[in-house]
């Protein structure tokens, strides 16, 4: 018994070794190898990307350890780096444009999905792809040239005349600043947020909406009661992915912030963002220990995003999952 | 009862009309964007702008022709590195991939479609231009041929998907071997979809600027070769916008309505060739 066992393995492998050659003479075994060998490029450009982030920093790194992270002075001049000026500015703007973009972009995003007529939401949906595809810089030249100007001239000192006595709403009026990179990022992650959104509510099953109006809900209690709690994850997610782009956005940044690393707690006031400074200073930098520090700048941005992103991912994956479970 | 029935259809209509308000406020700013590109570029732009070279700053006139052939010959470069990455990557995820080394790659993907810009400059910074020692087209072309591979990947491997299994099985029961049958009838089948993703990626290339920066820098005159320094549209918007010159400012409206033409085109393109199946792929 247990050597027919071993003669069936014994033919079974030799099968398997004659099918292996077999499938390598017809090329499927070639063609199998080299479609591997290009997606792990793919894995193999990813971990040199953050093998080379983690080794051009080292200098940085070695010299002001996780100090550098929680010091406010940046003065190349006298080569002192700390990055808190930048991550100040990237976290506040990043902030003040989700504060913007999330209320409309969800609100969108519902009226695409379940409010408007199929033939109206397909139209306006192309839309704001296109909106998603116009290049940052365009942005930046257009928020310089408009935006900037109406901050400077209306809505700043209207913001100061009636709330300035918050101190977010003080000090000097140049247009650029805080604000205004804020207001440009909100603008350029809706269109992420809505087409994102939009997708995961269309994969929240149709029973789920029938059954609400069957109980006598209106199209709005339906969706608010039902449809938008079922995808509230996947929300969160398109969400954080319009975060991690947020924080990651270079341009238009970097053309309205004022480029100026001071920390305030006036939303008028120049500031500066982590994309911006690199953007800015790259070229410039002329010893070692400058470079390496704007490296680990970038590598700092670089650890917030992959976060950020990693869990946008699993969340609108559960969403979908959540969906497609259902009978 | 009939008060409260009232009120919760008022609500209804409430909602219905805020939700509304907020799409309709965010299609107006591709609307805004449109018009004022077009009225203020539209005035500078001129035959001279796609023919000449930038003049010395204080003389009028001048163009970006360098910068339109630099972009084309960084596209080119991109494209040469993101294509067969991409494609055949994505051929991989769809026909030949087991399945815990298709997740890790799919992930992967995810990961590096999510790089802010700028550090696929700085990538491309200490691959490239630390080595040579100079600024260089090679190293721009590189910086946005990674920044292609997640596109190009994604929409080939979705659309390889999209094809009927009942294509495949037909052709292995004729005798095909596998690979046979992906070549000649699976990707054939697919090839209008892949080529309109792989359009659309490098449409969104064209338009980055912060991966340009320190990898093909800028360059007022002619960029010859492959290891030189080379001007390029949106690195030009860039340089010209933040200058204090009126006339800098014409040319960068210029320069914003042809690349911005060129973008909304492929993605016009694309949607036309591709009918409603574009809105899937471009997530």
């Amino acid at each position: 018994m247990a050597s027919t066992a071993v003669a069936v393995g014994g033919a079974l492998r030799q099968g398997r070794v004659r099918a292996f050659f077999l499938r390598w003479r017809s090329g499927d075994e070639v063609a199998h190898l080299l479609t591997l060998i290009f997606a792990s490029t793919i894995i193999l450009l990813t971990v040199l990307l953050v093998f080379e982030l983690y080794r051009n920093s080292a200098l940085a790194r070695d010299k002001y350890g996780w100090q550098f992270l929680f010091t406010s002075t940046w003065d190349p001049v006298f080569e002192k780096f700390g990055a808190l000026p930048f991550i100040f500015g990237t976290v506040v703007t990043s902030a003040l444009g989700l504060l913007v973009a999330v209320p409309l972009g969800v609100g969108a995003a519902i009226f695409l999905a379940e409010l408007a007529p199929p033939r109206i939401s397909d139209a306006l949906s192309f839309v704001i792809e296109l909106l998603a595809a116009v290049p940052s810089v365009i942005y930046g030249l257009l928020a310089m040239f408009t935006l900037v100007p109406l901050l400077r001239n209306v809505v700043q000192p209207f913001l100061k005349k009636t709330l300035g006595f918050l101190p977010f709403f003080q000090g000097p009026n140049y247009g650029v600043g805080l604000l205004a990179a804020g207001l440009i990022l909100a603008i350029m992650i809706v269109p992420f947020i809505i087409s994102i959104s939009r997708e995961v509510l269309l994969a929240v099953p149709v029973e789920q909406r029938e059954a609400a109006l069957a109980l006598g809900a209106t199209r709005w209690e339906s969706t608010w009661k039902v449809v938008v709690p079922f995808a509230r994850a996947g929300i969160l997610g398109s969400i954080f992915l319009a975060m991690a782009r947020a924080l990651g956005e270079t341009m238009a940044v970097t053309m309205v912030i004022g480029n100026d690393p001071k920390i305030t707690s006036s939303l008028f006031a120049p500031g500066y963002s982590i994309a911006a400074v690199i953007a800015n200073e790259f070229t410039e930098a002329t010893s070692d220990l400058y470079i390496s520090a704007l490296i680990e700048l970038g590598l700092v941005l670089f650890i917030l995003t992959f976060i950020l992103n990693g869990l946008a991912r699993l969340l609108i994956l559960a969403t979908q999952r959540k969906g497609t479970a259902q009978p | 009862m009939n008060y409260r029935s009232v009120w919760r259809k008022s609500v209804n209509a409430v909602m219905f009309s805020l939700t509304g308000i907020c799409a309709l406020a965010v299609v107006s700013v591709l609307v805004f964007i449109l018009g004022y590109l077009v009225w203020n570029g539209g005035r500078a732009i001129n035959w001279d702008f796609f023919t000449k070279l930038p003049t010395p700053v204080g003389e009028t006139g001048g163009g970006m022709a360098n910068a339109i052939v630099g972009s084309a010959k960084l596209l080119l470069l991109a494209a040469l590195v993101g294509v067969p990455v991409g494609f055949i990557g994505g051929v991989y995820l769809a026909e030949f991939g087991g399945k815990t080394f298709s997740f890790l790659v799919r992930y992967t993907t995810d990961l590096l479609n999510g790089v802010p810009s700028i550090v696929m400059g700085i990538f491309a910074y200490t691959m490239i231009v630390l080595p040579l020692q100079h600024f260089s087209t090679l190293a721009g072309g590189l910086a946005l041929g990674v920044m292609m591979i997640p596109i190009a990947v994604r929409s080939t491997e979705e659309f390889l998907r999209a094809v009927p299994q009942s294509l495949r099985e037909g052709a292995l029961a004729l005798g095909a071997s596998r690979w046979k049958a992906v070549a000649t009838v699976v990707i054939p089948a697919a090839f209008r979809g892949i080529l309109t993703g792989i359009m659309l990626a490098l449409a969104r290339v064209a338009g980055e600027t912060a991966p340009l920066l320190f990898t093909s820098f800028n360059n007022r005159f002619w960029s010859h070769g492959w290891d030189q320094p080379t001007a390029s549209l949106p690195v030009m918007i860039f340089t010209y916008a933040i200058a204090p010159y009126d006339d800098w400012h014409r040319q960068a409206w210029a320069a914003g309505l042809v690349l911005l033409g060129l973008v909304l085109l492929a993605n016009i393109t694309a949607r036309v060739v591709l009918g409603r199946k574009l809105s899937s792929a471009a997530g």
